[in-house]
């Protein structure tokens, strides 16, 4: 999931102070798990925001809510009305849920609540990890279903650097190094072989580094007709 | 100002927080009627938004009561009513607000006398800040 972090409410603040009518939209998928931008924290923020403005005799209107996903064009409709409302969009939601918004309204202002961290799982109550970059070519079978691109501080290929100590990353000592829960994975599996395997450089182009990437499946898209409403005429 | 009764919120947990103050009107001890007591089933229960909420229909304190930390009746619910109340005592911080307008108290059954004391403390608090955008209280 992706994992996401309240901005300062001072940001926040500074962000939304010019305009008058203020839409806080929450999302309920991610960014809710990691207690964000779901519906308590959507109600939470505006509710703390107009505290501020009356401690400062500032007025300013909100409107929270929260769609079940704010990254999908077919929620973000539904409530249309309430955005071309607004002066300004204040987006509980992690950047693509922002991005989606702004690109549907163009004319609208839509500003972050939140900053959008990482590709990350809750490992307990109030804890998140990252465990995904997203590098577009997953290498976690030879690897005993860890990756080392996210979870090398180096993202190093071929077993731990030399800052490996007692299981633990030189960079930070409260997290394990990659390369050691791997090496511990794969005797458990008994695969300490793949340990030996060399991988080659990677290649980064599925990667960000290959410009934006978009992914296009022809057996789900649309047609023109479809996209009409049309019956197909044959 | 100085005829104005602060507004007290407080939520207690149905466990020893109310009954302290019930041992409390029983042995006679008197507090500020300014308060206002919210009965919830464990200190907990209670959520940050329920403290936010409080203070914009315009509580000017808020406290939280639970058992004690090691007698809680629910175990944690002190400690997890405790973390809630720091977190919103940090976002009242963010948006400058004073953070002394919210508090976490613990009590025992017995502590009968304990009661009327934090209902003291927190309508100074009240009395001292005013409500929130008053430009403060008696104290300023």
């Amino acid at each position: 999931m992706i994992v996401a972090e309240r901005k300062p409410l001072d940001e926040i603040a500074e962000m939304i102070a010019p305009f008058r009518k203020v839409a806080v939209i929450g999302c309920r998928s991610c960014v809710a798990i990691c207690l964000a931008g779901g519906e308590k924290e959507v109600n939470m923020l505006v509710s703390a925001m107009k505290l501020k403005n009356r401690n400062e005799g500032r007025e300013q209107e909100f409107d929270g809510f929260v769609l079940e996903r704010q990254c999908e064009k077919e929620w973000v409709k539904e409530v249309e009305d309430r955005i071309l409302a607004s002066d300004i969009v204040l987006s509980m939601s992690c950047s693509l849920g922002a991005q989606t918004v702004g690109d549907m309204y163009p004319h609208k202002i839509v500003v972050p609540g939140l900053n959008t961290k990482m590709f990350g799982v809750p490992e307990e109550q109030g804890v998140w990890s990252e465990k995904c970059l997203g590098c577009g070519d997953c290498m976690i079978s030879t690897t005993g279903g860890i990756c080392p691109i996210a979870r090398c501080a180096k993202s190093m290929l071929n077993g731990p650097c030399g800052g490996s100590s007692d299981g633990h990353c030189e960079v930070n000592l409260d997290i394990e190094c990659a390369w050691y829960a791997i090496h511990e994975r794969l005797k458990l599996q008994g695969r300490l072989d793949l340990m030996e395997t060399v991988r080659p450089p990677k290649d980064w182009v599925p990667s960000h580094s290959g410009g934006r990437r978009v992914l296009v499946r022809e057996d789900a898209k649309l047609t023109q007709h479809q996209k009409r409403g049309e019956e197909v005429v044959e | 100002m100085a005829d104005r009764r602060p507004k007290v919120v407080g939520f207690c947990c149905e466990r020893h927080a109310m009954d302290s103050s019930i041992f409390s009107a029983r042995s006679g001890r008197t507090y500020d009627t300014g308060l206002r007591i919210i009965r919830v089933p464990c200190s907990g229960r209670v959520d940050g938004m329920h403290i936010l909420n409080a203070l914009e229909e315009g509580a000017d304190a808020v406290f939280v009561l639970g058992c004690l930390e090691k007698n809680c009746y629910y175990d944690t619910g002190s400690v997890e009513g405790r973390k809630r109340v720091e977190y919103v005592k940090s976002m009242l911080s963010e948006v400058g607000l004073e953070p002394e307008r919210v508090e976490m108290f613990n009590v025992s059954s017995s502590m009968a006398w304990k009661f009327p004391e934090i209902v003291s403390r927190m309508t100074e608090v009240a009395r001292r800040l005013g409500p929130i955008g008053s430009g403060g209280g008696d104290g300023r």
